[in-house]
């Protein structure tokens, strides 16, 4: 049995953790950003330099909105992966933006990639921290519980003993042979 | 004091609240000296339950000592142990006197709550939800009991708190799931989830004269805990599980099969369970049901299913053509833990069993929270975590 020092890390009055917490905050961001490149992809495309790539980016969005939903799951940490290498994509996107892009649509995509490049470090510090507390914690798996019987006069006896205790009549559904003659003996004219 | 405050999914804290008081003549104060994380409490810590608020104290596994008693408590004395069913129950109302304990009529202090979500009302039930009265829960140094003149297992002298403690829980909720299929000596029973409640499902079976008692899980620990007290194991992550079972019945299937996971099942093996797992996810249905529908293929034309396993709303795809064809009998339900706990206590006493068995984990109260994720991500090989006020 081990103490629970050995195994709670982080604070152990709390249960959820700072990552968590920012994971939380991600997953709701993604949900936002994914709305709106499925709502809006024109705007957005338009103001990139990304026209003519709405159908791409309704399927960023349905990405994000479907990285949302996992990273405010009880298991965010692949869903933090998953964020980061859809950063790793995005910036792919908005540089390609930049070819043919005018003035105004650079500098917005300029902004974009800085945001972009933000958010990729938290999430992959987030999805790092996750990952670390996850194994930290884990102990020893797998142990041998096979010496816990609960019976402390050995299975055997418990087997033996068994049957003394009568099942309530009002638990009584199995059907068997004699109480199926006994229930037609009933019904028997006196 | 201090206490174990709910603040949300996976939001779990230890904080001072105030102390509680007696509000009603048939209440008591209990100064909880040992308390256990249920399997159930992580239902409420993934936010699948409704009716929680942000400051709820959890836990509904505790016992300690009186404190302090109202005027009309007369068969309780202060300094005497006592374990604190789960579920209060006045002992005077129609369902009471029927034994149905956990569908008691009075205990519920939100009971016209009750009424609008479930069609009637269940029992009060500490540290669960305000549909079941929103009473505060015994993961706690001190705790009010509603009804303690008949909300109480006196415990005898002789016995540890180790070895009493789930007496107020999961040893008469694996003892009610096996007393519910009529186990017969030629029977054999399936038990889904080696947790806490399906170990003592298991020797509860075996104590009720199963002839094979066949468990199914996924986690070694859990699996040679099962193993320990004679089941036969299937690991769901190596093997078929409704081949294994049908080669283990001859080809008929358990008589009597027994959901103790309920309505987080876990999602990897089969198709679905993972789509049950984004449904969820996305708010498209609240539980996910893979062992009933296993339950109902698999069980015996005839058979029983019996279910402690915890459900909270709306299931989909259940094949309730198939169950209806096979006849199968459901019953299920919360507890009626007092109708049991006097048999249980007397086996206990005797040495027939000894619950103490699960415990892999022990703690302060204040290192609670972090025990959650412990045994919520099954870490360390845990099972049962026993807090220590």
């Amino acid at each position: 049995m081990n103490p629970a020092s050995t195994l709670v890390t982080s604070r152990p009055d709390r249960s959820l953790t700072t990552s968590d917490g920012v994971a939380r905050g991600l997953g709701w961001f993604s949900l936002a950003l994914g709305l709106t490149e499925l709502v809006a992809p024109g705007k957005l495309g338009k103001a990139l330099g990304l026209e003519g790539k709405e159908n791409l980016l309704r399927a960023y969005g349905g990405r994000e909105i479907g990285a949302g939903i996992w990273a405010l799951s009880d298991t965010p940490a692949p869903a933090l992966w998953a964020r980061f290498a859809g950063d790793l994509v995005d910036l792919g996107t908005l540089a390609y933006g930049l070819r043919d892009a005018d003035e105004e649509q650079r500098r917005n995509n300029y902004i974009a990639l800085a945001a972009v490049a933000g958010i990729t470090v938290v999430d992959l510090l987030t999805a790092l921290s996750l990952t670390a507390e996850q194994s930290e914690q884990k102990g020893e798996t797998g142990r041998d519980y096979s010496d816990r019987s609960g019976f402390p006069q050995g299975v055997e006896r418990a087997r033996a003993a068994a049957g003394q205790q009568a099942v309530p009549v009002d638990y009584k559904v199995t059907a068997t042979e004699e109480r199926t003659r006994e229930g037609q003996r009933a019904l028997e004219p006196a | 004091m201090k206490a174990l405050v709910w603040h949300g999914k996976q939001d779990i804290r230890c904080e001072q609240v105030p102390d509680p008081e007696i509000e009603a003549p048939r209440d008591a104060i209990i100064k909880v000296t040992s308390c256990a994380i249920c399997g159930s409490d992580l239902h409420l810590f993934h936010n699948l339950m409704p009716g929680m608020k942000p400051g709820d104290v959890v836990g509904h596994e505790m016992m300690g000592e009186v404190v302090e008693t109202g005027s009309a408590v007369k068969n309780l004395r202060k300094g005497e142990r006592v374990v604190i069913p789960f579920t209060i129950n006045c002992d005077e109302c129609d369902q009471c006197r029927r034994g149905n304990y956990s569908l008691c009529e009075k205990s519920n202090r939100n009971g016209e709550l009750g009424d609008k979500v479930f069609g009637h009302r269940t029992a009060g039930l500490f540290g669960y939800t305000h549909l079941t009265g929103g009473y505060a829960g015994g993961q706690a140094e001190y705790l009010r009991v509603p009804f303690a003149d008949s909300t109480h297992i006196k415990v005898p002298d002789s016995m540890t708190d180790e070895q009493a403690l789930f007496l107020g829980d999961i040893f008469p909720t694996g003892w009610q799931a096996a007393v519910q299929c009529d186990i017969r000596r030629t029977d054999v029973v399936a038990i889904w989830g080696a947790g806490p409640v399906g170990q003592m499902a298991i020797r509860s079976a075996i104590l009720l004269g199963a002839e094979k008692v066949i468990v199914i899980d996924r986690l070694p620990e859990r699996l040679s805990m099962a193993e320990a007290a004679g089941a036969i194991t299937i690991n769901f992550e190596d093997e078929s599980v409704l081949d294994r079972l049908n080669e283990l019945t001859g080809g008929k299937g358990p008589d009597k099969c027994i959901d103790c996971v309920g309505l987080e099942a876990h999602a990897s093996q089969h198709i679905d369970s993972m789509i049950d797992r984004v449904k969820q996810a996305t708010m498209m249905e609240s539980d996910r049901p893979h062992v009933l529908r296993e339950m109902i293929y698999v069980c015996r034309g005839g058979g029983v299913l019996s279910i402690p396993g915890v459900y909270g709303g709306l299931l989909d795809k259940v094949p309730f053509g198939m169950a209806m064809n096979k006849g199968l009998t459901f019953r299920m339900g919360q507890t009626h833990v007092r109708r049991w706990t006097d048999d249980l206590t007397r086996r206990i006493d005797e040495g027939q069993i000894d619950p103490s068995f699960v415990i892999t984990h022990t703690a302060k109260l204040e290192e609670g929270p972090g025990m959650y994720r412990v045994f919520e991500q099954k870490q360390d090989s845990c099972v049962k975590v026993v807090l220590k006020a």
